[in-house]
């Protein structure tokens, strides 16, 4: 007889329960609970932390199982946050004008409302009008369809494109890069209907809680994040544990061989792509109410690179890897570019770590790829003494088995 | 007071003395005859002043009205006699006489009037100095006459003009005169047919100037009518209410002007209306809290119009019967319909020449661009098309040439010099670069293309802050060496900068020189060997190691010198490789990996491309490149290797 899930995975119960424990450790210490142990805008980081780590997965699972190195996957994040950003800021500016119209002496009709949401809404951009994107931005359960719907259509459509005629390895990296860039480029574009550069702002004010402090909202979001990440976790370790993620991590290793085996390969890595897509969504959806803005920089190719520094840090090819990356440099930058890092003197000259940051970040990059291809989470490794395989050639992938360097 | 009297009597012997003479009497005479209206000038009696002097001034008269627009010339109060003056300290003036230039006497402030025309008047004084300064001996005045013809045309220069059409000697403004000529004839002609003609003419000139100055002839204003077009009125169109040209409330607004229907005082006044007539909680009747709908609110307001407590206004069908009970034209002001015809026959076809100068000048735009991202993407081409190798930093190596063009400037400050320097130096720092970057990091990658593109990426974010925290956030100025300044000039529509066609031969340079070397030299034998079969390269006595090194190094040197070309048109930032490096990416591939040919091919498609699409919306180059990021990822579906694929053996697994 199998073994249950967990007995077969137990990285998922331990980080279960350490997310579990974090929340509430968060909780006590927050300001909302009285202990003010930890400020706001920290639990408003960790917050967003948090969805950082559940795209995270998302990545690993496209790049660290499947095998696709996607330079895009930002851009759903962004889409998503642009979706709920929509109602966020309409909401908010319908009740800012109905509030000041409600002393008006005759009861405001509904173009006049209208027409003053327009105009406070695009007024930066010369505009009044609401565009027709904007069609479903009164309804808060059609906009929070539409975070799920057009990120994937887009990944369904883009994937489909891609993968139909066999773009493989870096061409698929740097097309995906390009959907990116179009898409930013699209957005910064001031009759895009999104506001252009000035982006979706006053996002952390949600319509319909206004007597609550922000305090409270900032725990709000924490929980509701770390329900989306243990979720995706669970979701992401189930799909990869099953025949499903056998067969995508051969994929990754040789595409050709499991076409030759029988298997849709285009339809596997589809289904991934449009999966992930749509998880990079929620966390989106999750992160730009606690972030306040969304501009289209944010979904800039660089962001997605970020995002596979991030993965490939932590250990790709399992999901508690891509987590730990995830978590620890965005913490690590904030911390550094925070300005909280102290300066180092080195007589001759004064290294600020606001400017030499990234240096440091792009130079440990490389010394990751080249001497720990398996990242942080090969650590764990160590830790539970898993058995090496000794064969000659160093591992392409990043698990015990897969395709090897061959001896040329 | 002795003394002034003593100066009038001096001035009076003076102009007798000088009555002796023969043509400055004249022009005194001629100005004094005419005293008070020049004294008191204004628009309408100054035309016959202006004519008599035109008649006997002779040039002294012209010079006396150039003068006289300046507000140069003085009159003295003693006897009214007109002089032109000379100070040294706005106190004393030394009077210049107006018809030989020589000082005649002194007159102190107080003893003199300035006359100052007002600007009616010296715009009248200024057209009729055209006629004067179109035969001047001067080319200089008769162009500055020919510009004010055409600022300000009038039906009196077209004789003038004509007549000195004939001893014109300067062929360049014989030519302008010609179609100034032209050009004043279809306006001002004595009959059509003259006009047509005239219009018909001109088919063949290109200028602005020629396709500004015939708009104005097609003027048109807009005409209200109840049924057909208005009698003998020359129509250009009818006008279809609410389309693009008419809007309803322009519409409506015109049927009120012309009081065929009552003015609609607006959503805006009605609301006044409204607001001001509250009384216990009720418009006319009508609960304050119904009033959220325009429907509620214009009953309300009729009932008020009914008792009399506002102005009548009309209602949304009111307002949609009257604009369909009438129709809108547009309609020539050239009431000739011939001349119209001919003018826009003539338009026509100038407007179909300048098209096709356009798509010219947009390909010639296209050209430059494409050489452009041919030149960032050839370095590519070397090491992405024929190794294989993704690197992201390829974008800084571009910046890092830019900035050694930037840096060598900053010592030797004789630009030409500077950048045959930089192209060199560019080059070798770039070489030393690439080398150092294959030899520590990419050449343990081989294996792993993902991974070079990720460890590149570091290397890539590490240079782009490394050059922040040198040089700055600030954009630094690469200059470009004057004799690349400007610009070569077809005709009105289509010209190219000098630096883009430096580009454009640089580029050219390049595709033959590493075609050169790819094909012709024992190093691009080996090169190729090597990215073919290593192995099998190795074993014929050849250093992978070192060739692979080799190339790295000649696509990122290539990278350099393009860094510098770059530079010189671009402003030289940190991020200056970064906007291009996906550009570069998508060059290669659409051009076909491996093949130098096929970049070409690449950078011209995705060059041209973007420019004609810049063209259909011009104001937004975003919207461009975002349509043509998508346009090259849909031609990836149906040529997933490029325009130039591989084949055989050479194409690898």
């Amino acid at each position: 007889m199998q073994r249950s899930f967990f007995a077969r995975n137990p990285s998922v119960l331990i980080f279960i329960a350490l997310l579990a424990v974090f929340t509430l450790t968060v909780t006590v210490m927050s300001e909302a609970m009285g202990m003010g142990v930890l400020s706001t805008s920290f639990i408003k980081t960790l917050g967003k932390t948090l969805c950082l780590c559940l795209i995270a997965i998302a990545m690993d699972l496209v790049w660290g199982y499947c095998g696709i190195l996607s330079l895009g996957h930002f851009a759903f994040f962004g889409l998503g946050g642009y979706m709920i950003g929509m109602w966020l800021m309409y909401e908010r500016t319908k009740g800012i004008v109905l509030g000041s119209l409600e002393n008006a002496p005759l009861p405001p009709t509904p173009e006049e409302v209208r027409d003053a949401i327009g105009t406070q809404i695009f007024g930066v951009v010369g505009g009044a009008e609401i565009p027709m994107i904007w069609f479903f931005a009164d309804s808060l359960a059609a906009q929070l369809a539409l975070v799920v719907l057009v990120p994937g259509a887009l990944a369904l459509i883009f994937g489909w494109l891609a993968f139909r005629s066999r773009v493989t390895g870096v061409y698929l990296s740097i097309l995906t890069q390009a959907m990116t860039l179009a898409l930013s480029l699209y957005l910064f574009q001031n009759d895009s209907g999104l506001r252009g550069n000035n982006g979706l702002s006053g996002l952390q004010n949600i319509p319909g809680l206004s007597g609550m402090s922000q305090a409270w909202v900032s725990l709000w979001f924490l929980w509701a994040s770390a329900l989306a990440l243990g979720l995706g976790y669970l979701m992401a370790a189930w799909v990869v544990s099953g025949k499903f993620g056998s067969v995508i991590r051969g994929i990754r290793d040789d595409e050709a061989r499991v076409r030759f085996l029988g298997y849709n390969v285009e339809g596997y890595k589809l289904f991934v792509f449009t999966v992930t897509a749509i998880i990079a969504a929620v966390a989106g959806a999750l992160y730009y109410p606690q972030a306040g803005i969304i501009n289209p920089a944010e979904i800039a190719p660089i962001a997605s690179i970020y995002l596979a520094v991030w993965v490939a840090i932590g250990g790709r090819g399992r999901l508690y890897g891509a987590v730990i990356g995830a978590a620890f440099v965005s913490l690590l930058s904030s911390w550094f570019t925070g300005g909280g890092a102290p300066d180092v003197n080195l007589g001759f000259y004064r290294i600020q770590w606001t400017d030499w940051w990234l240096v440091l970040l792009g130079l440990s990059f490389v010394a990751v790829t080249l001497f720990a291809p398996k990242g942080m989470g090969g650590l764990f490794d160590y830790l539970v003494r898993k058995p090496m395989p000794d064969r000659p050639g160093a591992d392409l992938g990043p698990d015990q088995g897969s395709r090897r360097e061959v001896e040329q | 007071m002795g003394r002034s009297a003593m100066k009038g009597l001096l001035a009076a012997f003076v102009v007798w003395l000088a009555c002796l003479g023969v043509g400055w009497a004249d022009l005194q005479d001629v100005l004094q005859d005419n005293r008070a209206a020049i004294e008191k000038a204004s628009r309408k009696t100054v035309d016959a002043v202006l004519a008599d002097i035109a008649e006997r001034g002779g040039s002294e008269g012209a010079a006396f009205l150039e003068q006289w627009q300046d507000k140069a010339v003085w009159q003295r109060k003693a006897d009214g006699l007109f002089f032109y003056v000379e100070t040294d300290d706005k106190q004393t003036y030394q009077l210049i006489d107006v018809s030989s230039g020589a000082v005649v006497g002194e007159a102190g402030k107080r003893d003199l009037k300035n006359l100052k025309p007002n600007s009616g008047v010296r715009g009248v004084i200024g057209s009729a100095l055209v006629e004067f300064q179109l035969s001047d001996p001067e080319p200089r005045r008769r162009m500055a006459a020919l510009r004010a013809i055409e600022r300000r045309p009038d039906r009196s220069q077209l004789e003038p003009l004509r007549n000195s059409m004939v001893d014109e000697p300067d062929a360049e403004i014989k030519r302008r005169k010609e179609v100034l000529l032209a050009l004043l004839t279809v306006r001002f002609g004595a009959d059509i047919a003259e006009r047509v003609a005239a219009a018909e003419g001109m088919r063949d000139k290109l200028s602005l100037e020629t396709r500004a100055a015939l708009n104005p002839l097609l003027a048109t204003r807009r005409v209200v009518s109840i049924d057909g077009p208005p009698d003998d009125a020359n129509v250009a169109r009818k006008l279809r209410v609410g389309s693009e040209d008419l809007s309803e409330d322009a519409a409506y607004q015109m049927l009120v002007s012309a009081e065929l229907a009552l003015p609609d005082i607006g959503a805006e006044a009605r609301k006044a209306a409204l607001i001001a007539s509250i009384a216990e909680g009720a418009v006319g009747g009508v609960p304050v809290a119904e009033l959220d709908s325009d429907v509620a609110r214009e009953r309300a307001f009729a009932v008020l119009t009914a008792e009399g407590l506002a102005p009548p206004s009309v209602t949304a069908e009111e307002r949609e019967a009257a604009l369909r009970a009438h129709e809108f034209y547009e309609v020539y002001t050239e009431p000739s319909a011939e001349v119209t015809d001919a003018v826009q026959g003539t338009l026509g076809i100038i407007n179909q020449r300048v098209a096709f100068y356009q798509v010219l000048d947009l390909s010639l735009d296209g050209l430059s661009l494409a050489s452009i991202y041919f030149l960032a993407a050839i370095g590519l081409a070397i090491t992405f098309g024929v190794m294989g190798v993704i690197n992201m930093a390829h974008g800084e190596f571009i910046m890092m040439g830019a900035y050694t063009g930037y840096v060598v400037q900053l010592f030797v400050p004789d630009y030409t010099l500077s950048i045959l320097l930089a192209l060199p130096l560019a080059f070798a720092v770039t070489f030393g670069a690439g080398v150092a970057m294959e030899r520590l990091v990419i050449r343990w990658l081989y294996n792993r293309p993902l991974e070079t593109l990720l460890a590149t990426f570091g290397i890539s974010i590490a240079l782009q802050q490394l050059a922040k925290n040198i040089f700055g956030t600030q954009a630094r100025p690469l200059t470009s060496p004057a004799w690349l300044d400007g610009a070569w000039v077809m005709n009105d529509v289509v010209s190219v900068s000098y630096i883009r066609i430096a580009i454009f031969g640089l580029g050219l340079i390049f595709l033959f020189l590493l075609l050169f070397i790819l094909k012709r030299t024992r190093l691009g034998l080996e090169v190729r060997a090597v990215t073919q079969n290593p192995r099998m390269a190795a074993s014929m006595g050849i250093n992978p190691d070192k060739i692979n090194m080799l190339t790295f190094g000649l696509g990122s040197g290539i990278a350099g010198i393009a860094g510098v070309a770059i530079g010189l048109y671009a402003k030289v930032t940190s991020e200056l490789g970064s906007d291009y490096i996906v550009q570069s990416f998508m060059t290669v591939v659409v051009g076909g990996v491996g093949n130098i040919w096929g970049t070409l091919l690449g950078a011209t498609l995705i060059g041209f491309l973007q420019k004609w699409i810049e063209w259909f919306n011009p104001s937004n180059t975003l919207a461009a490149q975002t349509f043509m990021i998508v346009f090259i990822i849909i031609f990836i579906q149906f040529r997933p290797k490029g325009i130039i694929a591989l084949k055989g053996r050479a194409a690898g697994d």
